[in-house]
């Protein structure tokens, strides 16, 4: 008996499919697109100077220098914390490990509104600290320090989470390595760990800081909305947006916005030219 | 010599055993990873520029004491002394040993030539070469590892043969006291595995240094090593030339672990040694009582139905040129035994009665 070569059959789309495609790409537009235009379109209604003065208002401006110091503090130190807490958990056995990772993963699962109400009951006034941070006249609650505690808190796991599955894939034979060939510890570091990891790295710092310039609700609830001194962009949206300053208010949001798609871009870019060096899960 | 600044001593080479001074000296080693014991008391003794073997199963702990040796894993119990010096004081930097990795652990982001030459450019200051120095050392290594055109290469770009001399290569820049080897040819198929083999016996007696090598194919071992050490489940079982343990494996284990065994229950009184319907003088030193009978597949030789020997039956015959496979039924049992030239028998085929006397029969206890 012969047995002929029969071609695979083509999975086939069923007729219906194209429409199917077309639906989903109508709601995706709705959902997606047609909010960054409104948020841009709203913006600019009442023309560019119009823009460009909520912009350089004073409290804008403030919010801007804020949300900037926030991150600029919150997203070193979770870099920080994320690569030690990575190196722990990918290089070592130790004891509580797992209890350790679903630490880390906590601040995912829970609500930010939670993360922010942590530190008031800490250091608020009515909180367990509380009174003896006023009479050492020590502010947390309603002032930066708050800000930039409720901040990391929300977004520890991204660099974290982001290193432990690539650290767990390269193991610890070319740190050992190193070290045999008479390479410090900070060496090894410096030379073989950091550069080994080092697109991971950015990947996760750079969705740490989208998330820590756009976190809201944590922050909210430490901040007090104290204008020009505890807002940051997101509660200064909501501030502009409650008083009827629709204009001030997308303004602001446009520049979130506009934060979202350069990190979209960055974040395609290194998923691009560096799939090999993220972690699998990110790969193409 | 590129390799190694000590002069290399041919009057002292390693082969030539006993005179030459112990370099190596571990003693009483124990190391358990939570409640699984890897390596239980295990003492040996490497002598200067010998090649050391650790032969063993997969959880043998042959790695575990290589790793020691590294200094990469703090035993629980006992010492290694280096030279006379205490090793285990010294942290993984200052020892100054060259080790090979399983899956070599070269450094992804920098080329082959970049790879050689780190250990030579993270020293202090002080000791650091010159930039010229480093590169006519890399240049070196290169041509020694038989890559003299690859140094610009990143190791994602070489095949696994490749890699793994580049592996070696970095080790020994640093110029080693001690070269230790996991598993090199692990990855390896087994065209590339033999050709590598002798490659660095030659690189290692040209770089006279003491070289332990940790393997779990017997036959590399034997091959390559001036002495083996063969472990199983963390305790040390044998230690020897690979003639003396081929020749005299201590246990049923070993001998099993060494080469393909046949096995027959069989009885020693006095100096007569008796498996079935077969008797023979004993070995010396044989023990007495129910014993356990050894023989390897290919140290048999053959006579008629007739003469003397374990009674056998031929069941199948399979022929690669000179070489006989001769399946042999003996005492309700299937043996595959060998036979080459002359001692093939005469009209060999399935249903053919013969007799089958091992020529070397090994004797061991019988277990309880």
């Amino acid at each position: 008996m012969t047995v002929e070569a029969r071609p695979i059959p083509r999975t086939r789309l069923p007729g219906f499919a194209p429409l199917l495609v077309l639906a989903s790409a109508v709601v995706m537009a709705a959902l997606v697109l047609m909010p960054l235009f409104v948020v841009f379109g709203d913006a600019f209604s009442k023309g560019f100077g119009k823009y460009l003065a909520s912009i350089r208002d004073p409290d804008a401006v403030s919010a801007i220098k804020l949300t900037l110091l926030v991150a600029a503090i919150a997203v070193p130190l979770n870099a920080a914390f994320g690569i030690a807490a990575a190196w722990c958990i990918a290089k070592f056995e130790f004891r509580g490990k797992s209890a350790l990772l679903t630490l880390i993963d906590l601040p995912f699962s829970m609500s930010p509104v939670v993360s922010g109400l942590v530190w008031v009951l800490l250091f608020g006034a009515q909180g367990w600290f509380g009174t003896w941070l006023i009479d050492h006249d020590v502010r947390i609650i309603f002032a930066t320090t708050g800000l930039v505690l409720a901040t990391i808190l929300v977004t520890f796991p991204f660099v974290a989470r982001e290193l432990i599955p690539l650290m767990q894939d390269q193991g610890a034979d070319e740190e050992a390595a190193a070290l045999t060939l008479g390479a410090s510890g900070l060496t090894t570091f410096w030379k073989i760990t950091l550069p080994n990891i080092r697109w991971a790295l950015l990947y996760g710092v750079l969705l740490c800081n989208a998330r820590a310039m756009g976190e809201f609700g944590a922050v909210s609830v430490v901040s007090g909305h104290i204008r020009g001194l505890t807002t940051t962009l997101p509660l200064h949206v909501e501030v502009l947006y409650n008083d009827y300053d629709f204009v001030g208010a997308f303004a602001a949001a446009s520049l979130l916005a506009s934060l979202g798609l350069v990190t979209l871009v960055l974040k395609t870019t290194l998923e691009w030219r560096h799939a090999g060096e993220l972690s699998a899960n990110r790969r193409h | 010599m590129p390799v190694n600044s000590q002069p290399t001593d041919d009057t002292d080479g390693p082969r030539l055993g006993a005179k030459s001074a112990l370099s190596l000296e571990i003693s009483g080693i124990s190391k358990s990873f939570g409640r699984f014991p890897a390596l239980n008391d295990v003492s040996l003794q490497a002598r200067d520029k010998e090649f050391l073997a650790l032969l063993g199963p997969s959880g043998s702990g042959k790695t575990t004491l290589l790793r020691v040796l590294a200094g990469l894993e703090r035993p629980d119990a006992g010492e290694v002394r280096f030279g006379g010096e205490d090793f285990l004081s010294l942290p993984v930097r200052q020892r100054r040993v060259g080790m090979v990795f399983q899956h070599y652990a070269l450094f992804r982001h920098m080329t082959v030539a970049q790879n050689i030459a780190f250990g030579l450019k993270v020293r202090r200051r002080r000791e650091r070469p010159s930039r010229s120095e480093v590169d006519d050392r890399v240049a070196d290594l290169l041509s020694l590892v038989q890559l003299e055109d690859l140094g610009k290469r990143f190791p994602a770009q070489l095949s696994g043969g490749q890699r793994q001399r580049v592996a070696l290569a970095r080790a020994l820049a640093i110029e080693p006291r001690m070269l230790l080897l996991d598993e090199p040819f692990g990855a390896l198929d087994a065209q590339v595995r033999r050709e590598l083999r002798r490659w660095l016996r030659e690189v290692h007696d040209r770089a006279g240094v003491t070289t332990v090598f940790v393997t779990h194919d017997q036959e590399e071992a034997l091959d390559l090593a001036d002495r083996v050490a063969i472990l199983k489940g963390g305790e040390l079982i044998q230690l020897g030339t690979p003639n003396e343990v081929y020749e005299d494996p201590a246990d049923p284990f070993v001998y099993d672990f060494l080469g393909a065994a046949c096995r027959l229950p069989g009885t020693v009184d006095g100096a007569r040694l008796t498996v079935a319907d077969w008797e023979a003088k004993a070995p010396k030193d044989a023990p007495q009582g129910p014993v356990e009978v050894f023989f390897r597949p290919d140290e048999v030789s053959f006579a008629p139905a007739d003469g003397a020997g374990l009674a056998g039956e031929v069941k199948a015959v399979a022929s690669r040129g000179p070489d006989v496979r001769i399946e042999c039924l003996i005492e309700g049992r299937l043996f595959e035994l060998e036979a080459h030239g002359p001692n093939v028998p005469a009209g060999v085929a399935p249903g053919l009665s013969l007799r089958i006397k091992p020529m070397r029969p090994k004797v061991y206890p019988a277990r309880a």
